[in-house]
């Protein structure tokens, strides 16, 4: 198929930046959305000009580079996808693809398509954790046993990529499902429990001070996620946090 | 320099005990004044940052990612090996030690494997209490499954993201210490040489890949944590970015490099579709526990599935060849990789295979949503359940423990593998090949160590499944945190190590001259035609079968390609700036010279052994034929051209396991 697609570059985070347009043509359905984007660096590097730049790193879904806002979308039309696993048969011939970063004051762009996330391991370092050395003499694993409700619901939200498609979306560029799904998995094992109210409450904390805004119950960020991290996970933030604060 | 991998005296299972017992430590206080640089935050080094950090030392960390956790440990699938024995299955430290001797086909140091198979039962109490995710029974107690070339059930896992929970974990360790000032994070440098003083490792030169500014970085020690080097295939099941040059800088400077040529082709990823593909993906070796490896016993049945005419949830029974039972019934699916990687290959190359370009085999999950159903509906007290309800029940059992990468293989395939039987083909995977270290971890320069993928010590000829994480956080958590102790107790009076030194000024001088070469070459072809080039060599000479002849056109072809690269390498855009092609093109520059050593040193290696076969020694059925005059280690001195490089020999010594025939028959 033969696609124009209208690219974002921005040559650093000073510049002001602007919209493109390019030409590929026979692209196959079978390509990634990320292998589309090769043929065009292919295309721009023989031709001496500057290649676009984006991040992307396993293109396999998993590591949670890949950010790109795709005809309006974070991670574009399909769902449950991030940008590299995204195909181009969910495209059809002719089309106009529209291709820009994912756009939040916290997310400043680094240039092109890449932008700077360190606000979210900021907030990790808040609290991101459990305060336990790795002396190899911590008790045995099986001696606390944890329903297997309890783990699968912890498992679903340490699913959490870290890819900022949730605060993309948001039209208040909100990192509580981000922050919601950390807080959640610790919260939900026996282990998470000594450190629960500082954590949640110094997480908030960094997450508003890294200038991210609050939930508005749109549920944008649910619906994008490539790992389907659920909206409950922000309610538990919430409950976490009312109960650490009283 | 000869080789001394300072293994210790003593029985096998008191070496590590007796080790630390004995070696040198470093008081609290002292600790403070000394500084460790760690190249690399996957499961090695980010678990290295981590408990470096928490003992005292001043950490500095380096990834090229935008953050640790985002290393390509990540991507792990299946799950992790641990000795606990918690199914009561028969399993113990020895018989861990046993299969990873065995599965690397006797080419691994016994030593080093112990102490791996000892440590293995603390990094899953160690990653449980730092809350890991791990998948559990309804008694509330963990979970196992069983990989390849073993006949107990010791991998512990999380879904199909064990690698990105364990990296979590580290990479929450590492947050801890970070937050405390102790770890120093780099995010987005590379690292592009190490500085030697005195014969000991000092420091590193990195790129601030966001700037282009060029950074000296001081230290005590070096740890080089930076994975394997599978991209030198171009396509692999790696990250994109993933590569070889922190491991080749120190190999260039004095490290020797070790069996390049044991490489892991993982028998299930999914089968390649065109020219333009950048990556392969893999769907993990657990599938093995409940897929059938089957292609289609006849050839008419072969052309007319390729042709569309008929499918394969058509065929019976008696019309499949499930080659891997038929050939291994011992082991059957759940034979190495290597094993079942070459057994693909065999069918696929006598014609059988399934897909158009006749590359692929059937990984059918058909019998075991039978068997799951069957158990499911006698559970829920169902009585004569329907074929179509025994199906439902037991796609959900399948769905629970894969969900996740049946979702991947739709989403590539375009295919829903609850329906047909999923296609795959051996890819590039692993390296077990890798720097050279003695038992200390250590590389042949003094205060330079190589962890996890990155060195070369406990995998011999053929990684099994789920041991890679095991390494990676046994060397990082455990290992390493002592040896590297024992190490710096010589450094407590050294004092900061300046950065203004002719060391440094030759090494920045270097890494400098060979940026501005790239970016002001007026050439003719991207950086990507000369990988995809090395890419197709590499396969197609130094792959899944290797002879002599191939062997030796791949080391000339490979340095002509280099001849021409630094000649015709086009780079575009300036050193000052986020430059994605200009890092890349270092990268691509150290693969071309790693590909011909990995070449010569295939070509020197006279036998079969685990991922590496030559075609030349096999036995009458096709097997690996392992010779005893190359019980031992290569080890590669760096000597400029890398076809020059000198052979070091470290012999490999089996005291407590007797070396046999490798069969799974």
């Amino acid at each position: 198929m033969n696609l124009t697609l209208k690219i974002w570059r921005q040559v650093d985070a000073n510049d002001k930046g602007k919209m493109v347009d390019y030409k590929v043509t026979e692209i196959s359905e079978h390509m990634s959305f990320l292998e589309m984007m090769d043929v065009l660096n292919e295309q721009l590097v023989n031709a001496g000009d500057e290649p676009v730049a984006f991040d992307h790193d396993c293109r396999e879904g998993i590591c949670g580079m890949c950010s790109m806002y795709i005809n309006g979308e974070a991670h574009g039309p399909d769902r449950g996808v991030t940008t590299c696993q995204l195909h181009m048969r969910m495209f059809k011939d002719g089309d106009t693809i529209t291709i820009e970063p994912f756009r939040a004051a916290s997310f400043p762009v680094i240039k092109d398509l890449v932008v700077d996330r360190s606000a979210f391991d900021r907030i990790q370092h808040s609290g991101g954790y459990i305060s336990v050395n790795t002396s190899g003499n911590t008790q045995d694993a099986n001696s606390i046993p944890i329903s297997k409700h309890a783990a699968d619901e912890a498992m679903d939200a340490a699913t959490c990529i870290g890819c900022g498609a949730c605060v993309a979306t948001c039209k208040n560029s909100s990192a509580m499902l981000f922050v919601g799904a950390k807080v959640s998995q610790y919260a939900l094992l026996p282990q998470g429990q000594v450190e629960a109210a500082d954590r949640v409450k110094n997480m908030v904390a960094q997450m508003d001070l890294e200038g991210f805004g609050n939930c508005t119950n749109t549920g944008a960020c649910e619906v994008e996620c490539p790992k389907g991290i659920s909206l409950d996970n922000i309610a538990r933030m919430n409950r976490e946090l009312m109960k650490a604060s009283i | 320099m000869a080789l001394d991998s300072k293994v210790p005296q003593g029985p096998l299972k008191d070496k590590w005990t007796d080790y630390k017992n004995h070696i040198n430590l470093v008081n609290p206080a002292n600790k403070r004044h000394i500084d460790v640089i760690v190249v690399g935050t996957g499961l090695a080094g980010g678990s290295a940052s981590a408990t470096l950090a928490e003992l005292g030392y001043n950490v500095k960390s380096f990834a090229y990612q935008d953050s640790p956790r985002r290393a390509h440990s990540i991507a792990a699938q299946g799950g992790i090996n641990a000795a606990k024995n918690y199914q009561g299955d028969g399993d113990s430290t020895y018989r861990l030690f046993y299969d990873t001797v065995k599965g690397g086909d006797y080419r691994s140091r016994e030593s080093n494997v112990y102490r791996l198979a000892e440590v293995s039962a603390n990094i899953i109490d160690q990653c449980v209490a730092q809350g890991v995710p791990f998948a559990r029974d309804y008694g509330g107690l963990l979970d196992n499954r069983s990989f390849g070339g073993v006949l107990v059930s010791r991998t512990f896992y999380a879904k199909g993201q064990t690698g990105q929970q364990l990296l979590l974990g580290a990479y929450s360790a590492m947050n801890r210490q970070i937050a405390r000032g102790k770890i120093e994070m780099f995010n987005r440098h590379e690292m592009l040489d190490v500085v030697v003083v005195d014969g000991k490792a000092r420091g590193i030169i990195a790129r601030n890949l966001v700037t282009g500014e060029i950074e000296r970085h001081s230290a005590h020690a070096v740890v080089i944590a930076s994975g394997g080097y599978g991209n030198v295939y171009f396509l692999s099941t790696n990250a994109m970015g993933s590569n070889v040059t922190a491991g080749w800088k120190v190999h260039k400077k004095g490290a020797y490099f070790a069996n390049p040529c044991y490489t892991q082709i993982h028998p299930t990823c999914i089968p390649r579709s065109g020219d333009y593909q950048s990556k392969l993906t893999l769907m993990s070796e657990s599938l093995r526990n409940d897929g059938r490896i089957w292609v289609p016993k006849n050839m008419e049945d072969v052309l007319a599935i390729r042709e569309g005419k008929l499918k394969p949830t058509q065929l019976t029974e008696d019309q499949r060849d499930y080659y891997l039972e038929r050939r291994y019934p011992a082991f059957g699916n759940l034979v190495p990789r290597d094993v079942a990687s070459r057994a693909a290959k065999e069918r696929c190359d006598a014609g059988y295979g399934v897909n158009a370009t006749g590359e692929a085999v059937y990984l059918d999950f058909a019998a075991s949503f039978e068997r799951y159903g069957l158990e499911q509906a006698k559970i829920q007290n169902t009585s004569n359940p329907s074929a179509a309800k025994i199906k439902e029940l037991g796609q959900a059992i399948v769905k629970a423990k894969y969900g996740n990468l049946f979702q991947m293989y739709e989403k590539i395939v375009d295919e829903n593998p609850y329906e047909t039987p999923m296609m795959i083909y051996p890819a590039v995977h692993y390296t077990m090949g890798g720097v050279w270290v003695d038992y200390n971890l250590m590389t042949t320069i003094p205060g330079c160590y190589a962890i996890g993928e990155a060195n070369f010590s406990d995998h011999g000829a053929n990684r099994l499944g789920a041991s890679a994480l095991m390494q990676g956080l046994a060397d990082g958590y455990f290992v390493l945190p002592y040896t590297i102790g024992d190490y710096l107790s010589d450094d407590i009076r050294t004092g900061k190590i300046a950065t203004d030194t002719p060391e440094f000024d030759a090494a920045e001088k270097e890494v400098s001259e060979r940026i501005e070469f790239f970016v002001n070459n007026k050439g003719t072809h991207s950086v990507d035609y000369y990988h995809k080039k090395l890419g197709k060599i590499m396969w197609d000479k130094c792959g899944m079968s290797r002879k002599k002849a191939g062997l030796e056109e791949a080391v000339e072809e490979i340095s002509a390609l280099r001849k021409d690269f630094w000649e015709n390498v086009i780079v575009p855009g300036t050193a000052t700036e986020y430059n994605e092609q200009l890092a890349k093109a270092g990268r691509v520059a150290d693969f071309l010279e790693l590909g011909e050593l990995f070449a010569k040193d295939a070509l020197v290696r006279e036998e079969s052994a685990g991922g590496h076969f030559r075609e030349e020694h096999q036995t009458e059925d096709g097997e690996a034929k392992r010779m005893k005059e190359f019980q031992f280690v290569s080890a590669w001195e760096y000597k400029g051209e890398p076809k020059d490089a000198v052979l070091h020999k470290e012999a490999l010594v089996y005291e407590n396991i007797e070396v046999k025939e490798r069969s799974y028959k």
